[in-house]
């Protein structure tokens, strides 16, 4: 029997009830979440940053922004209904969330959980009345979002020409509101010109009215301009030879590509730093998702691999009691790849004969034998224990030290390049098609003369050699390792990002790394979260959006075959 | 599943590549029947496969031999060691049942288990702290208990009916790995949901005058923790025996594990069997957690996991889907982990043997995954895919 | 007469205490269309099980043109040039209809991955042969065209086809149809009838046949074997096997068995 990596086909259809209980429904599910926001300290800690200073909070945005998604739900629920249907029906969602959360108050004023909710205190108390009495706050917070509610429905069902300018002068005001410190700190290093903007746009901690005013106004702008550009444009598009079309579409990839390889260049070290993450994880993504993307083998025990080499690199080129040889790191680092493909080898023979579910058990053992190991006083005098190896040179270029997070980034993206270019050709080769037909029936490949021993080996020596290569970046980037960088976590994480960027797709892992990396990373206030959001999003990708945000090529074919 | 390494045994011949048919080669092969070569390969997978048994195999008689050689634990601490097996068996024996159950009618593994687990120790801790702070902890402990253990159980049984529609049910109807998938984000979230509500501190049940001290058994001392947790487990076992070999739902539940096609057709509601699988797995949770929360002293987000991973071993240890199957599983997995870093580890010589409790488990885990992935207890639903 | 292609000497395969498949001496003669028929349940695609290697017989032996291949593994079955099709439809179904006759000639590309990766000369070249060769399958079986379809998205008669052309590109010398006209209408199955004799008559190839549909099975057969309780009861020519009281008994059962049919 197959195991398709992602459902296809039969999904468990909702059946649909009337405007009424689904008003209620929707409104429960949004009002259990803003409980939900509320009890995690969301609310809270984004209140502590602004999205227009001493204006709007990030957290009372928040607050409205929920009823205002319950009010686009509902809506698009019942596009056909009557005016007054969904008119009622949007004001009843409205009033259901913004009543749940106004529940809260009382519970904070009065009750006493305290002692077991953390999060409901008097900050949050205060935060929820919006600075005004306790009943007062309560009725201006549900009828707020009552308010909220019947904008988001009023978005859903007025006529695109006037939806997009305001969405779009939204989401540039979110964006730029959440990436303000970035965006400063960048701005504030590109001279006179630029510090002009900053001006005038922000102050300590924000966005100032007036900036936020002219952001949303610029960015709504810009959306018109382009909605009316964009047929005269394609239809110019289309005119064109299709050499030509072709050329300017691969430039447009080729600009695009390089504007975010070169990013880090002008955003300063906090950004190298960043990308620098996004590109080990991206490394690291392009290797689980030979395995499991391509070949169907769902592996939890890739962190092992990352490990190894990162292992390899400390015992080949440390300065401590620990090492076994001091060699540059462009010795060990081949050394570093094949260390890894062996133990990818070895830990994938006793595994050959398992499948599906029972296979990511079993890897996310052999994962968590290994950080067992290493961490016990069995392995210490060869591995350090707990307390890791430290003292890992740089690699050097000549006498140029790749020291920097800004150099150590573009080691990265040169070996994700490689790495992305032996996936690509990869999975279009024999190979490629033989992981396939493995992922799609087992048997039946089998049955085709393929060497199922040999094609479930090479998938995950392939997989261990990029995580090999990630790792032993990772080593030289930290200076020292340790046992605790190397958790189960981090396989979760690996394979959150492939799903976010679509299983089986190559731009997909960019893309997954980038949202589940590099935005966390950006965005402080997310970093609490980070691991919250992860599962979110892993459960959502795969009931809503099981193909990615990037999908497979395959995919997309069938997307346009439909 | 035997796989040989080299497939140049047979080559086929490069014929044209308009694929016309190759020639028959020479029939010269002298008598079909008279060849008695041997088939079957011993090819490298099956010797690294066997050099896995063997290095396991020396690892349990060789360091079994060495230990006793050495004589370093005197019997007392033999009987604590198995006592403790005991204790921390049956508190995997509880959270096996929950997979296997699960496994039984859906064929999935619910890997958000171990956390609904959590779930449950933590409102179990909240519950017995309110009755500690209005003293009823000591003065009625039993009725403070009840209702702790009914917190714990009906919490645990909304996060698995939670789990369950949100990452099981869409996918009823197809074979893929995305609940699967689908459970693991699940399970990271509920984790990291508890992290964000209480922190990652680690808390502790709140001390009680009666949990305390040693009860005589059997001529020999044992402490009342250890003795409680035996007790309760198997009594929450006997329980769920009873309820899924004497009550219609549970009929029906094993008719569904059987055939869910048939059983459906023959009139049984497979969601309501369903939903009723998962309220009993999540009730042995809830007992399981609390047990545990007794047996370790703690509380904290993280504390599903390892259970989790060691009851799923526990459950395929004795068969998965096979009810008793996993009642053994946990216990024999219990004992293991209990006693064999004094026995096989120490012997070897390991220093601090007991830091590598949990590789056993999880070596346990992969041996039976690789060796005998249909249990040790017979032949149940060995065929799987 | 010509030495087998295939023989089976002794086979038997248990489920418990059901005797799916008791002692069977089958013996497919080379460049034959040889079907093997029996009411539900008699063990035919067992048969097929065993020889393919899905089921390990418990006991007896499997020659294949003078090798013995029971023990094997199915890849190295396939090798030694035995291909399958199966009743119940087993595509690639995410892969397109190219890719899956792709993977189906696996067998005889020879380049390796890394030469992919360098896309050496050589590999381009036995790819574009390759993809060649495929469309040669899909003009063969009747799919000219529609290579980029995904398989999942082909009709049901369609995939039947492309199975059948997945089957061929191992350049197998011995197919194994399992069942191809279930849920084919009359003028599919006459279209059927001629795309396996073409097979054998302008391929070359071997067939061996399970089939229900009794008027395709004796148009075409070279040889029939029946199978009922995993028995073979009757063996020969299709007039042969037509007219064996055995046979219309196993079909139509005892009186005893089919009350149904007093009324």
């Amino acid at each position: 029997m197959s195991f398709e990596i992602v459902s296809s086909g039969f999904q468990h259809r909702q059946r649909t009830g009337t405007p009424l209980s689904q008003a209620l429904k929707t409104g429960i599910v949004f009002g259990v979440l803003s409980l939900y926001l509320a009890l995690v300290g969301v609310y809270l800690t984004f209140d502590k940053s602004w999205v227009v200073v001493n204006v709007l909070s990030m957290g009372r945005t928040l607050l409205f922004v929920v009823p205002l998604l319950a009010g686009v739900q509902f809506a698009r629920l019942n596009r056909s209904q009557s005016r007054a249907v969904q008119l009622g029906g949007t004001l009843l969602v409205g009033l259901i969330v913004g009543g749940f959360t106004a529940c809260l108050l009382p519970v904070i004023l009065f009750g006493n959980l305290r002692v077991m909710f953390v999060a409901l205190s008097s900050p949050l108390a205060k935060m929820l009345a919006l600075g005004l009495t306790p009943v007062l706050g309560a009725a201006v917070l549900v009828a707020g979002s009552a308010a909220a509610a019947l904008f988001g429905a009023l978005l859903t069902v007025m006529s695109p020409t006037v939806r997009r300018p305001i969405t779009v002068g939204l989401a540039a005001l979110a964006v730029v509101a959440l990436l303000q410190e970035v965006l400063q700190l960048i701005l504030r290093g590109g001279g006179a010109a630029f510090s002009f903007i900053t001006r005038g746009l922000f102050q300590y901690g924000g966005l100032t009215v007036r900036g936020a005013i002219i952001v949303f106004v610029a960015a709504a702008l810009v959306s018109i301009v382009v909605a009316r550009l964009r047929a005269p444009f394609k239809a110019r598009f289309a005119e064109l030879p299709p050499g030509a079309a072709r050329f300017l579409r691969q430039a447009g990839i080729v600009i695009l590509l390089a504007a975010i390889i070169f990013f880090p260049l002008i955003g300063g070290s906090f950004v190298a730093q960043v990308f620098l993450l996004v590109g080990l994880y991206a490394l690291m993504g392009m290797g689980l998702n030979v395995e499991v993307g391509l070949a169907g083998l769902l592996d939890l025990g890739f962190v092992a691999y990352f490990a190894i080499g990162a292992y390899t690199i400390a015992l080949l080129t440390a300065d401590s009691p620990h090492a076994l040889a001091s060699m540059s790191f462009w010795a060990a680092l081949p050394i570093a790849v094949l260390v890894s493909v062996a133990f990818g080898f070895l830990f994938g023979i006793p595994v050959l004969g398992i499948r599906g579910d029972y296979l990511a058990v079993a890897t996310l053992g052999i994962g968590e034998i290994v950080r067992v190991l290493v961490l016990s006083d069995v392995a210490q005098p060869l591995l350090g224990g707990a307390q890791g190896i430290l003292n890992i040179p740089s690699p050097a270029i000549g006498s140029f030290e790749l020291a920097t997070p800004t150099s150590l980034y573009f080691l990265t993206v040169c070996c994700l390049a490689l790495a992305t270019y032996f996936a690509f050709r990869v999975q279009d080769s024999r190979l490629g098609r033989t992981w396939m037909a493995m992922r799609d029936d087992e048997d039946v490949a089998q049955a085709l003369g393929i060497n199922l021993v040999k094609t479930k080996l090479l998938a995950y020596s392939i997989g261990a050699a990029f995580a090999g290569v990630a790792g032993a970046i990772f080593a030289v980037m930290l200076k020292s390792i340790f046992p605790h960088s190397f958790q189960l976590l981090i396989s979760i994480n690996i394979l959150a990002l492939i799903i976010v960027g679509g299983l089986g797709s190559l731009g997909g892992v960019i893309v997954g790394a980038l949202v589940l990396i590099g935005l966390p990373e950006l965005l402080r206030e997310f970093g609490e979260y980070r691991f919250l959001l992860y599962g979110a999003v892993i459960v959502a990708m795969m009931r809503l959006k099981p193909e990615g945000l990037w999908p497979a090529r395959i995919r997309r074919r069938e997307t346009a075959d439909a | 599943m035997e796989a040989t390494a080299d497939k140049s045994a047979t080559p086929p011949a490069g014929g044209d590549l308009a694929g016309a048919p190759r020639a028959r080669p020479g029939s010269g092969d002298g008598g079909m029947l008279g060849g008695l070569r041997k088939v079957k390969r011993f090819t490298f997978v099956d010797v690294v496969l066997w050099l896995l048994r063997i290095g396991v195999a020396f690892v349990v008689i060789g360091g079994a031999i060495g230990t006793l050689i050495k004589g370093r634990y005197e019997a007392s601490q033999w009987v604590d060691f198995v006592v403790f097996g005991l204790t921390i068996g049956g508190v995997y024996a509880l959270l096996a049942l929950g997979y296997t159950m699960v496994y039984g009618i859906l064929r999935q593994i619910n890997f958000a288990h171990g956390d609904t687990m959590m779930a449950g120790a933590f409102s179990a801790y909240f519950a017995a702290n309110y009755f500690k702070r209005n003293g009823m902890l000591e003065s009625d402990a039993v009725i403070a208990m009840v209702v702790t253990v009914l917190v714990a159980m009906i919490v645990c049984t909304l996060v698995a009916l939670t789990v369950e529609r949100i990452c099981y049910r869409p996918f009823r109807h197809v074979r893929s790995l995305a609940p699967l998938i689908c459970a693991i984000g699940a399970s990271f979230f509920i984790q990291h949901t508890f992290r964000a509500m209480y922190g990652s501190t680690v808390r502790s049940f709140p001390d009680t005058s009666w949990l305390n001290g040693d009860v005589s058994l059997l001529g020999g001392s044992m402490p009342v923790t250890q003795v409680l947790v035996i007790g309760s487990a198997a009594a929450a076992m006997l329980v769920l025996y009873l309820v899924v070999h004497k009550t219609r739902m549970g009929k029906a539940m094993r008719a569904v594990s059987e055939d869910r096609d048939a059983a459906a057709m023959m009139g049984i509601d497979i969601n309501r069997v369903i939903v009723f699988t998962f309220t009993l797995g999540a009730s042995m949770a809830g007992i399981g957690g609390i047990l545990y929360m007794l047996v370790y002293k703690q509380v904290y987000f993280f504390m599903g996991f390892l259970p989790g991973i060691k009851a799923f071993t526990a459950a395929v240890l004795g068969g998965i889907g096979n009810i008793p199957g996993a009642m053994f599983g946990g216990i024999f997995l219990g004992l293991v982990e209990s006693v064999g870093p004094a026995l096989f580890l120490d012997g070897l010589g390991v220093p601090a043997p007991y830091q590598l409790k949990d590789a056993i488990a999880f070596t346990v885990l992969i041996m039976v995954l690789v060796f005998r992935p249909e249990g040790l207890l017979g032949e149940r639903r060995a065929k799987r895919a | 007469m010509p030495d087998a292609l295939l023989r089976t000497v002794n086979m038997t395969k248990r489920f418990g205490g059901l005797v799916a498949i008791d002692s069977l001496d089958l013996d497919v003669l080379p460049g034959t269309i040889h079907s093997v028929i029996g009411p539900n349940g008699a063990g035919k695609t067992t048969v097929f099980n065993c020889i393919m290697a899905f089921l390990a017989p418990d006991k007896g032996e499997i020659w294949f043109d003078g090798e013995r291949i029971d023990g094997l593994t199915p890849d190295r079955v396939a090798a030694s040039g035995i291909s399958r099709t199966y009743q119940n439809l087993r595509l690639f179904r995410n892969v397109s209809a190219i890719e899956n006759i792709l993977v189906g000639m696996h067998l005889h590309l020879r380049t390796s991955w890394w030469s992919a990766v360098l896309s050496t000369r050589a590999n381009r070249e036995e790819e574009r042969e390759a993809h060649r060769e495929a469309e040669r399958l899909l003009h063969f079986v009747g799919l000219r065209g529609r290579g980029d379809v995904l398989a999942r998205n082909l009709s049901y008669g369609d995939q039947r086809r492309l199975e059948i052309a997945r089957a061929l590109a191992t350049r197998a010398r011995l197919i194994m149809l399992d069942e191809p006209a279930a849920g084919m209408n009359p003028r599919e199955s006459r279209e059927l009838m001629v795309f396996i004799r073409n097979l054998r008559d302008e391929r070359g190839l071997t067939v061996l046949l399970i089939e229900h549909h009794m008027q395709l099975v004796m148009n075409i057969s070279d040889r029939i074997t029946v199978l009922d309780h995993g028995q073979k009861i009757a063996e020969g020519l299709p007039d042969e096997v037509k007219n064996d009281p055995v046979v219309v008994e196993a079909y139509l059962g005892t009186r005893k068995r089919h009350p149904a049919e007093h009324a």
